[in-house]
């Protein structure tokens, strides 16, 4: 599966400036993995110790929170995906 | 801390120090920034007597709050009432309850005023013309109404559904106002990307860390008009779990400045049944944060994602309180019952809080000795459609007193009637 990831700013110091990047992943723990694989700078910032997603990053598919997909989403072709920085609002 | 300035801000998980900029989250590990005080020089500067002799309005707080050097005080914000609530307490079973009342704080009847005090404060200070904000009602009211006075360019982003009086209530101050196809939690997540795209002085994204800790005058304010002492409960509405946090950083800081004796206060926060992410954590007794789809009619609160939900759960469980929530009908009596009560007409959030307040007690999680503090954050005005179809309209009669006398045998009853002829 070919998935969009938008990354936004305050990340790009973690990914060389590269604010869109093209994955091939079926699922999250595949996407993540793809991601600290192409950016090893990130990767801390994507997981905990303990291999689940950092409490204060929040990751949408096609404007969808993911966690409301359920832990066996698997992605569709095309799907876009964005990165949120989860401290907003209120 | 920079020579001038007796704050700035500081990761709340890796502790990096950032000074002053329109951030609010670590540039290094994404977690939120929070702003810290040097807590020794301001004591130096500030005691009861030199509060006292202040005006009646949150700026007689400034040296704990992150305010620029001369920012402008003039707009009277805060100072709300805190009104012992003796009929609302023997009806819940309390001996000594009062309700921290900003359904009428200056200038747009909520505590959102407090926040944008503070956020336009440093709107200024960084250089923006347009400020904003992501808002279920009461927040994009008070952003028109202040920038409105300060000169500001408002641009605000809201729920396409609130309530009329809500989008009315922001119209008026000639802000634009942007009506989203989604829930509150899109329209935050949307204002994020437009944060990171447009300088905009977004007040609960970038200027968010200084916007929060406005709240923390509510904190002060119930010190001060309890006679400088800490209540032994107070019961937060929480929609993003940022109020309630900050009441409980405000009673650390007086304590920590010696204006108060140390207590340990319980925090007991509410929610709406329909959107109790922070409830339901608490409940369960756990600090992480399960999403949910909001559906109250307490729009106010109808934050399904809550940015300091964590935080507020983990606080509320370390102080020995609880969190409760309402169900819609309950929201409806709790509003009913405070207005029956005490001649207060709050908003659907203030409804939650009384709503949940009542299970407090009942549970018996809440002592009826104890000095408990209800927080009403918001107007009747701006949510009447809730308690719509509650009331007939009754038939007029002709001005005649025949014509009133008939009225009194028919509608009251005869013991009332015969009190009324006396």
């Amino acid at each position: 599966m070919n998935i969009n990831v938008s990354i936004p700013t305050a990340f790009r110091r973690h990914t060389e400036g590269v604010a869109n990047y093209s994955a091939s992943a079926a699922s999250l723990p595949e996407l993540l993995d793809a991601l600290s694989q192409r950016f090893p700078e990130l990767k801390p910032h994507l997981r905990d110790d303990e291999g689940r997603v950092r409490r204060f990053l929040n990751i949408y598919v096609n404007d969808e929170d993911i966690r409301f997909l359920g832990d066996d989403y698997r992605f569709s072709d095309g799907d876009e995906v964005t990165l949120v920085p989860s401290i907003a609002g209120g | 801390m920079s020579a001038s300035l007796h704050y700035q801000l500081r990761c709340r998980e890796c502790k990096t120090e950032w000074g002053n900029q329109p951030i609010s989250f670590c540039q290094n590990c994404f977690a939120p920034l929070e702003v810290t005080y040097d807590l020794e020089e301001i004591g130096n500067k500030i005691s009861k007597d030199e509060i006292a002799r202040r005006s009646p309005n949150l700026w007689r707080y400034k040296e704990l709050l992150p305010l620029p050097e001369n920012h402008d005080e003039s707009l009277p914000v805060g100072f709300t009432p805190l009104v012992e609530a003796r009929h609302l307490g023997s009806h819940c079973g309390s001996k000594s309850l009062y309700i921290k009342n900003d359904s009428v704080c200056f200038p747009t009847l909520s505590f959102k005023d407090r926040v944008v005090a503070v956020a336009l404060a440093q709107a200024r200070n960084f250089g923006f013309e347009v400020v904003s904000c992501s808002s279920t009602g009461n927040l994009a009211n008070a952003v028109a109404a202040q920038a409105a006075r300060g000169g500001f360019r408002a641009c605000v982003f809201i729920p396409a559904d609130l309530e009329p009086a809500k989008i009315l209530g922001t119209n008026i101050y000639g802000a634009q106002i942007v009506r989203i196809d989604g829930n509150y939690d899109q329209v935050n997540r949307l204002c994020s990307q437009i944060a990171d795209k447009h300088r905009w002085g977004f007040v609960n994204v970038n200027l968010r860390p200084y916007y929060a800790e406005g709240s923390k005058t509510v904190g002060y304010e119930i010190a001060e008009q309890l006679g400088w002492r800490l209540p032994d409960n107070v019961v937060v509405p929480m929609a993003g779990g940022s109020l309630i946090t900050k009441i409980h950083k405000a009673f650390r800081e007086l304590i920590q400045l010696g204006l108060v004796e140390e207590k340990n206060v319980k925090f007991f926060g509410a929610q709406a049944t329909g959107c109790s992410p922070i409830s339901s954590a608490v409940k369960a007794g756990r600090n992480e944060i399960q999403p949910q789809k909001p559906s109250t009619i307490a729009r106010s609160l109808a934050i399904g994602n809550p940015a300091d939900g964590f935080y507020a759960a983990k606080m509320i469980s370390g102080s020995g309180g609880w969190a409760e929530d309402a169900s819609d009908p309950e929201i409806v009596e709790g509003i009913a019952l405070l207005a029956e009560t005490e001649g207060i007409f709050t908003e659907t959030a203030g409804g939650v809080t009384v709503g949940a307040a009542r299970k407090l007690y009942q549970q018996g999680r809440i002592k009826p000795e104890q000095t408990t503090v209800l927080c009403i954050t918001g107007n009747r005005l701006k949510t009447t459609d809730a308690l719509a179809g509650r009331f007939n309209t009754s038939e007029p009669i002709p001005p005649k007193l025949a014509a009133f006398e008939e009225y009194l045998e028919r509608e009251l009853e005869p013991a009332q009637a015969a009190g009324a002829a006396r």
